[in-house]
Formats: structure tokens, C-alpha cells, sequence
């Protein structure tokens, strides 16, 4: 279990996390969605206790990182694919990492099989593909057999087989229990690979549901018509207390069933080329919600803004 | 956390890359080569010194003559070894396996300075002994008063300036800045301030000329306010200011 609580990252003017408080719970794959720039990353680092919060506080199973003893035994995480010594072999890079928190050198081979690097396991890591370097970083987030994983952006640079691997790896963690917390920039992954969904942009919580709550929620289900007696079409929906939204020779109807308009034409004996009933894609479900926080965000003005975070996170440093 | 896990963990950082054995090798030839060139050319010219220099020779510190070229070798095995961390970007892993920045940092110094001490070492006997067989008659004897103090002190000089040098680093982080800054330091403005009569009061109080008294043995006829001890405490306090600075930014910093 991961806990955020007011969780606050400035840069001087700028906002990069703000206020940001949620849970990530075990046994599914949680995902952490938002555009590039919605501090994703910067989360991600203070959850490690890598940078500082300017106010707020995370803790890793009811304690601070730093509290933590023997840290990838409790939580390991791939955060940058190239976060290592390029001139280092695999094999030594994830020794340093087993020698620091005590773990065994056979954990070493382990992990380079689970990823499939024993092969190339003595060659330095300058050499490696992104895939490769992704699956290296896999191997250190995996090095302590954590109960909590941390993945950002994980697929980034893997090819297709790579790709189906991280995902069913992901599922395979949370299914044994595990706290699985993965980073995205795209709808379309998450809906793949997560059960829960934590969306963000500029830095705030925007959602904080189930994925298929989020479904229900958030894609807007409509009906497609298509008639050649437009006009005639349009009085009868006005007369039905009926609005239609019109795009080209297409006209989208909201909230109401299919059933009821083809009923509808029927009745008055309505030409139709087309009756179809549609269904966002969460693409533009995420799209939406994120241009609704730029929205927000433009309106609400700095004073909205300032509130919160100053204070209590001081008298921890 | 266990320091002895994060000392074995550091000791394999320092010996898997390939730059500690290179650095550390080039200092150890550099320094003894040049040391034996310059004693052989010393001898063969010593006939033509004025008397004033042949009555204050000192065949001790003429033999560690290499150190000025090859303690630049230890300056880049003192940045590389810590800013490495930083330019590849294995600080976030390195410091999201140990969390506690104090006893990371102080573990990768010590074990970095523990290769570094026992190269310097071998150097500086190699050194003073092949130097002392380059200047034949005019050499001197570990036995002299002196000499295996000046000796030693060579070996824990070349490990200061390694030293010295992890700490800009690890204040500096990336190694082109840090070398940008020791280089200059080592050789232009301590050789400059060191040479102009007006400045040389400034120079000597420089790590590197405070610390370098330490080699020395025969020191008659000049106005250094400090001995060959006293000399490498000011560079051992240079030191603890720049690994201090370290530790204060390593604490405060966001990785």
C-alpha cells in the first residue's frame, strides 16, 4: 500500500504536484494516467524519497521511504530505463543493488532470467537496446521480490512481444497479492493493463476510480443518425422534446436509446440511412477530463491554488 | 541499513567500471616515469646548478617530481568515481536502494578512497626508490631524517588530491563542471599564485602547495609559516570543507 496525503511538489512558481492524496492498494494493477507533464514522474520520485516534497507526506506500507530498512525488499521500482552506469555489466549493476540491501547473489541470476537477460548478463549496459534496458530496470524493480512495484512508463521502447510481457507480468504481480503501481501516458494502455485508474493533469488529482467506473463515468454514449429528410427529421425530435447535435450531413443524439428513435421514425414514417448507437472511446474520455483541468485550471486563478500546501509539510523538512 | 552491506556494494561500483583501473594505472605510470626522467636529467645536469640550488637539493622530492602530471590522473578518478552517478543517471537507483544519503555517501568515499591510498602508495615508494637509482651519487636513503616521512606523505598526498576532488564532485555533480574547476585550480592558479612573488603568500595556503610540503625534506631559506604536518592539515581541512559541502547538498538536494 502506497499513501499520499497532501502530497505538494513546487519549483519555485510552478506547481508540479499539487496536493495530491490517494491510496494505491494491492492485489490489482493500479494505473497513474496523465499527459506528459502532469507529474507523473515527480510523484513517482517522492514516493521513493528521491526528491523532497514541498508539503505533504508519502508513506510506503505506514512508513517513510527512508524509514524503510532494506528498501527493495519492500518496494522496487523502474523509473528511468537508463538509470545505470552504462560502462557496468548487467550482472554487476544488479549485484551493487542485492550487495546494498543484503540480498543474495543467487537473486542476481533469478531476476536475469525473469527478464531475460542471462544471455547477455556480462555485457555492459551502454549496449543495450531500450528494450533490454527496460527489462534491466524490471530486473532491479523485481531484485527484492517486493510486495509493492512501481513502473513508470514501462513500456516505453519495448516491441510488441515486450509489451505483452510487461502486461502480463504486471497482471501475474497483482494476482499473487502485490501493490502494482504503473505510469501512462496512454488511455489505451491502461485500459489493458489496469483495474483501478488515478488520472492527473498539471499536477492534481482529476479521478480516483475503478477502471469501469471510470468507463461509466467519463465515455459519453450517444446515437449516430443518418436521414436524407433532415428537416422533417429535426421537427419531429423538436416536437419529442428532443435536441440533436449536427456534424456534417450526421446527426449525434445524447441520452436516449436507439430503440426510441427508430420507434420514433417509424411512427411518422422517417427515411433512415443509419441508427446507430456509439460509444466514446476512453481516448477521448481522457482527453476530455484533462482539457477540463487546463479549463479549471485557467479560471480557478493562483489564489485557489496557494491555499493548501504551505505549512504542514515544512516541520518535516 | 547495514554500512557493511553498503560498503560491499560500493566496493563493487568502484571495481566493475573500467575507468577506476585506467585512472589509477595511468597515475601510478605517469608519476614514476616522469619521477625517473626528471631525477636521470637532475643528475646529468648537476654539475651545471648554481651552487645555491646544489646546497638545498632535495633528491626526496626531486624524485616525486611525476607527481605534478600524474596527480591529474587522480583528480579524474576523484570526479569520475563520484559524478559517474550522476551523469549516468544510476543515483536515483543507487539512493532509492540505500535511502540513508549520509551512509551512501560516506561508504562510496571511503571505498574509493581505499584504492586510491593503496595505488598512491606503490607510487610513491616506486617513485622515491627508481628516482633515487636515476640520481646515483647525488641520492638519499629512507633512513635519512626525513625522508621516509616525506615518503609516506607523498602516498597520502596523491590520496588527498583524490579526495579533494570527490568532494567538488559530489557538490559539483557533473564531472565536466568539476573538472572544469580542478583543473584551473591545480594547474594554473595555484602554479601562478605560487610563482608571482606578490601572491605567493595566498598560493602556499592552496591544497595542493600546502599539501606538498609533506614531500618535502630539505626546506632551508624559505619563509613557509607551517610544517610538513602542519602543511597537509591545511589541505586535509580543504578537504573536509569540500566533503561537507557534498554531504550538505547530497542531504538537501532532490536526486
Amino acid at each position: 500500500m502506497i499513501s499520499l496525503e497532501g502530497l505538494t511538489k513546487r519549483y519555485g512558481e510552478k506547481v508540479a504536484v499539487n496536493n495530491l492524496t490517494f491510496e494505491v492498494r494491492p492485489g490489482i494493477v493500479t494505473g497513474f494516467l496523465g499527459p506528459n507533464g502532469a507529474g507523473k514522474s515527480t510523484t513517482m520520485r517522492m514516493i521513493l524519497g528521491l526528491d523532497h516534497p514541498t508539503s505533504g507526506d508519502v508513506r510506503i506500507e505506514g512508513r517513510h521511504y527512508a524509514e524503510l530498512r532494506d528498501p527493495l525488499k519492500s518496494i522496487g521500482a523502474l523509473l528511468d530505463a537508463t538509470a545505470n552506469h552504462g560502462g557496468r555489466s548487467a550482472y554487476h549493476h544488479l549485484l551493487c543493488l542485492a550487495q546494498s540491501n543484503g540480498l543474495p547473489e543467487r537473486r542476481v541470476h533469478e531476476v536475469l532470467d525473469i527478464v531475460g537477460l542471462t544471455a547477455v548478463a556480462k555485457k555492459k549496459a551502454k549496449g543495450f537496446s531500450m528494450g533490454m534496458g527496460q527489462r534491466l530496470g524490471i530486473a532491479a524493480a523485481l531484485l527484492g521480490d517486493p510486495r509493492i512495484l512501481m513502473f513508470d512508463e514501462p513500456v516505453n521502447g519495448l516491441d510488441p512481444e515486450g509489451i505483452h510481457w510487461i502486461r502480463t507480468l504486471m497482471q501475474r504481480l497483482a494476482s499473487e497479492g502485490r501493490t502494482v503501481f504503473v505510469s501512462s501516458h496512454l488511455m489505451s494502455e491502461m485500459a489493458l493493463t489496469a483495474e483501478h485508474l488515478i488520472v492527473i493533469g498539471q499536477g492534481r488529482l482529476l479521478s480516483d476510480l475503478s477502471m469501469a467506473d471510470f468507463i461509466r463515468q467519463n465515455s459519453r454514449s450517444y446515437v449516430r443518425v443518418r436521414t436524407p429528410e433532415r428537416e422533417r427529421f429535426l421537427d419531429v425530435l423538436r416536437s419529442a422534446g428532443l435536441t440533436a447535435m449536427e456534424t456534417g450531413d450526421v446527426l449525434e443524439l445524447d441520452g436516449v436509446a436507439a430503440e426510441q428513435i427508430g420507434e420514433l421514425a417509424a411512427r411518422h414514417g422517417l427515411v433512415l440511412h443509419e441508427l446507430s448507437p456509439q460509444q466514446a472511446s476512453l481516448e477521448e474520455a481522457f482527453m476530455r477530463l484533462t482539457a477540463e483541468s487546463v479549463e479549471y485550471h485557467a479560471h480557478s486563478g493562483p489564489a485557489a491554488d496557494e491555499q493548501a500546501p504551505w505549512g504542514a509539510g515544512w516541520k518535516k523538512g | 541499513m547495514a554500512v557493511a552491506q553498503v560498503v560491499r556494494s560500493e566496493w563493487t561500483k568502484v571495481r566493475s567500471v573500467a575507468s577506476t583501473v585506467w585512472t589509477l594505472s595511468v597515475a601510478l605510470v605517469v608519476t614514476v616515469a616522469l619521477g625517473v626522467l626528471i631525477s636521470w636529467l637532475t643528475r646529468r645536469e648537476f654539475g651545471n646548478m648554481p651552487a645555491r640550488d646544489r646546497l638545498t637539493f632535495d633528491p626526496t622530492f626531486i624524485s616525486f617530481a611525476g607527481m605534478s602530471l600524474g596527480q591529474l590522473a587522480m583528480i579524474v578518478f576523484g570526479v569520475l568515481v563520484v559524478s559517474n552517478e550522476y551523469s549516468t543517471g544510476m543515483i536515483r537507483t543507487s539512493l532509492a536502494a540505500v535511502p540513508q544519503r549520509g551512509v551512501f555517501y560516506g561508504s562510496k568515499l571511503a571505498v574509493a578512497t581505499a584504492p586510491a591510498f593503496a595505488v598512491a602508495l606503490v607510487t610513491a615508494f616506486a617513485s622515491f626508490f627508481l628516482g633515487q637509482a636515476m640520481l646515483g651519487p647525488h641520492r638519499t636513503s629512507l633512513g635519512e631524517e626525513g625522508v621516509l616521512r616525506a615518503v609516506v606523505g607523498g602516498a597520502l598526498y596523491m590520496t588527498l588530491i583524490a579526495v579533494f576532488s570527490m568532494g567538488v564532485a559530489a557538490m559539483l555533480r557533473s564531472p565536466m563542471l568539476s573538472l572544469g574547476v580542478l583543473m584551473p585550480l591545480f594547474f594554473l592558479l595555484s602554479p601562478i599564485l605560487g610563482t608571482v612573488e606578490a601572491t605567493k603568500k595566498v598560493g602556499q595556503y592552496l591544497p595542493d602547495q600546502a599539501g606538498a610540503r609533506v614531500m618535502q625534506v630539505v626546506t632551508i631559506d624559505d619563509d613557509v609559516p607551517y610544517g610538513p604536518w602542519g602543511g597537509f592539515g591545511i589541505m586535509a581541512l580543504w578537504c573536509l570543507v569540500v566533503l561537507a559541502g557534498g554531504y550538505l547538498l547530497l542531504k538537501r538536494r532532490d536526486a
